[in-house]
């Protein structure tokens, strides 16, 4: 069984605003029967036509579906069309204390009806989305669940994924016969490409302070994910100067090659960070 | 909150009475059974009746049964041993519908250049033996098909396609896991070589399984080491477990008959009022042969895990034949390789009973169910025209 937050379960439990505005000025929808889960928002305006006074939804799906549906229904109301926007998917899933990350799709639906109605609503193209199962935008890298390049990258970069697995949990691409996810592992590989081009030159110089941040956001966003992948995991435990001390966890812990992947933890860091970088294996 | 148990295809109660069976052989009675003294050899003298008895529930012989950890290994020993038997045929048959261990195991092995045949099954999960036949040819070494499938119960024609995998000269296996203790077996007069069934689907522990071993079928070990289970599984016996499955065995020897048709009235009666109060829905496997205890029920336009949470809340544990249970993102194999249309698969619900089920506890589901369904189909996009009318 899933391990739902209390909110999750309270708003599966007891969903709000279920239902149809059958004087909707913006309805969305998202989802198919085949796909095992949708999702159709109704959002009323006020008569000014600036901000949402009710949103209300249907949802086929599972319990997190219906409680991402729920807390999307909540989360608009009272906001301009604008601002509901703003809404991403991650916050959905923060409303809620969280979800699983095997079902961090739910939230992204819900997330794509509301970009749908509101499109619809100004009369502009609606975006395109893999939930549609449609003809989209772009090119089709999933089958199974019909989802473009476009797409997919839009959800790695905005989420910061780094493995086919977590785009599997997020968008459910590669979660059927798993032939697209070659084509996944090249997609992140391309949003990483062009993320690292837009970052900022890393400053020569760098504070005590900006070292260590740097420090650890190598390690979280760079290093580990790739650890992962392998089933192992580290822990930073401690910076000093220019030494890190880290320790391995889970299959990289006592793993015979521990040295050469200390090695590899520590020219990641000196490319990304700076080159006097040392790293320590210590156990911890 | 009481809970109603109706999920015992993914595992059962231990049963008191073996639970009692195997106590002593943890803190008292916990010699190996391979050592030469007497604190060992009583030990032994047990685990040779929890042999006998297994036999005697599979009409089989003592020596033809070798106890194993689970259904898993006893399925990936039986293709193992005939893949190294046999060394220059590369063909394997097996179902689209099996279970991982031997489905996972098959597809894995096409990496390893075997050419692998998945039978098809028609929309109520059945085989069609004229397709086996077909499939079968002299490159053919083992066939894997198994007694009942785990989701819908359907009853594989297992002995007639065993006599036509003989009569080819191949190796037959079938994963028995679920059919064992519920429906008569009697390996005395079957074409059958190798067997698997697995402890907690018949009211034993988890952690213990026998692989059925014809005699005189060529046999290679998966576990290599020592001379255990006459060198057909080498590692020290699970004593305790092995008591306890034989326990399990002779009571469902004992009490198989009366059970099954208890068992039937129940399932048939929660089906029957099911169906009658709520619409669209249909019986997964329902035009076929059937185990006793298994009752998977689609119920269009709701998601299964929607359905388990709402179950769950009443104290109702079943399981669902859908996608977002286990983390696969689609509906099961099975459902999918029956033609179930997505509009149902996605809200396809197993129960499974077992021998503790009461009337009250089927009582409780008639009772809980519809008005969720409606609740949940309430809140679909889908499907309302049509329900609301
Ligand atoms: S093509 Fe993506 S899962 Fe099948």
């Amino acid at each position: 069984m899933w391990d739902y937050t209390d909110k999750v379960k309270e708003h599966f439990l007891n969903p709000r605003n279920v239902g149809e505005i059958t004087d909707a000025d913006a309805v969305g929808e998202v989802g198919s029967l085949a796909c095992g889960d949708a999702l159709k928002l109704f959002i009323k305006l006020d008569e000014k036509k600036e901000r949402i006074v009710d949103a209300r939804f249907q949802t086929f799906g599972c319990g997190s579906a219906i409680a991402s549906s729920s807390a999307l229904t909540e989360m608009v109301k009272g906001k301009t069309l604008d601002e509901a926007l703003q809404i991403s998917n991650q916050e959905i899933a923060d409303f809620l204390g969280g979800l699983p990350e095997e079902k961090m799709h739910c939230s992204v639906m819900g997330q794509e009806a509301l970009e749908v109605a509101i499109a619809k609503y100004r009369g502009v193209e609606a975006p395109k989305h893999g939930h549609d199962h449609v003809e989209t935008e772009g090119e089709i890298v999933c089958k199974c669940f019909g989802l473009t390049d476009i797409f997919l990258k839009k959800v790695i970069s905005s989420n910061k994924l780094h493995t086919a697995e977590q785009v599997t949990h997020f968008t459910k691409a590669g979660g059927a016969c798993g032939g697209c996810i070659p084509k996944i592992k090249e997609l992140i590989a391309e949003v990483m490409g062009e993320e690292k081009k837009a970052a900022p030159e890393r400053p020569t110089k760098l504070t005590n302070l900006k070292k260590m941040q740097l420090i650890q956001e190598t390690l979280e966003n760079e290093i580990r994910p790739q650890l992962w992948a392998d089933g192992g995991d580290l822990e930073l435990i401690d910076i000093d100067g220019a030494n890190v001390q880290v320790a391995f966890r889970k299959a990289c812990a006592g793993c015979a090659s521990s040295g050469n992947t200390a090695k590899f933890v520590e020219q990641k860091l000196r490319e990304m960070v700076s080159p006097d970088i040392t790293v320590q294996e210590v156990q911890g | 909150m009481k809970e109603i148990y109706l999920d015992n295809n993914a595992t059962t109660r231990v049963d008191e009475r073996v639970f009692e069976e195997m106590r002593p052989y943890f803190c008292e009675l916990y010699g190996n059974p391979s050592s030469m003294h007497f604190f060992g050899g009583q030990v032994q003298k047990k685990v040779d009746e929890a042999r006998s008895r297994v036999a005697a529930l599979l009409g089989a012989l003592p020596d033809e049964i070798v106890f194993t950890a689970c259904g898993t290994e006893s399925d990936n020993a039986a293709i193992r041993s005939a893949l190294e038997v046999f060394p220059e045929k590369r063909h394997i048959i097996t179902s689209r519908v099996e279970h991982p261990a031997v489905l996972t195991q098959c597809r894995n092995l096409t990496k390893r250049g075997y050419r692998v045949t998945e039978l098809n099954v028609d929309g109520n999960g059945q085989l069609d033996l004229k397709e086996l036949e077909a499939a079968l040819d002299d490159d053919t070494v083992i066939v894997s098909l198994m007694y009942a499938n785990n989701e819908t119960g359907v009853i594989f024609p297992i002995e007639e396609a065993a006599k036509m995998v003989k009569a080819k000269g191949a190796l037959f296996h079938t994963d028995a896991v679920q059919a064992v203790g519920k429906i008569p077996l009697n390996m005395a007069e079957s074409a059958i070589d190798l067997l698997s069934l697995s402890g907690h689907k018949l009211h034993a522990p988890k952690g213990v399984g026998v692989l059925y071993v014809r005699r005189g079928t060529p046999f290679r070990p998966l576990l290599v080491g020592g001379h255990q289970e006459r060198g057909r599984r080498a590692g020290t016996e699970n004593t305790a477990s092995i008591i306890a499955m034989g326990k399990a065995c002779e009571l469902a020897h004992l009490h198989m008959p009366e059970e099954a048709g208890r068992v039937r009235e129940m399932r048939d009666r929660l089906e029957r009022e099911l169906t009658a109060l709520i619409p669209n829905t249909r019986i997964n496997g329902g035009g076929t042969n059937r185990l006793p205890n298994t009752l998977s029920i689609a119920m269009e336009f709701v998601e299964g895990e929607g359905i388990l949470l709402l179950l769950s809340e009443k104290g109702i544990c079943a399981s669902s034949g859908s996608a977002c249970t286990s983390g696969s993102l689609e509906p099961s194999h099975v459902l999918r390789a029956m033609g179930v249309p997505f509009t149902c698969a996605h809200g396809s619900i197993r129960f499974s009973l077992s021998r503790f089920t009461t009337d009250a506890e089927i009582d409780a589901v008639i009772k809980e169910l519809p008005p969720i369904i409606s609740r949940l189909r309430q809140m679909s996009p889908f499907g309302r025209e049509f329900l609301n009318k």
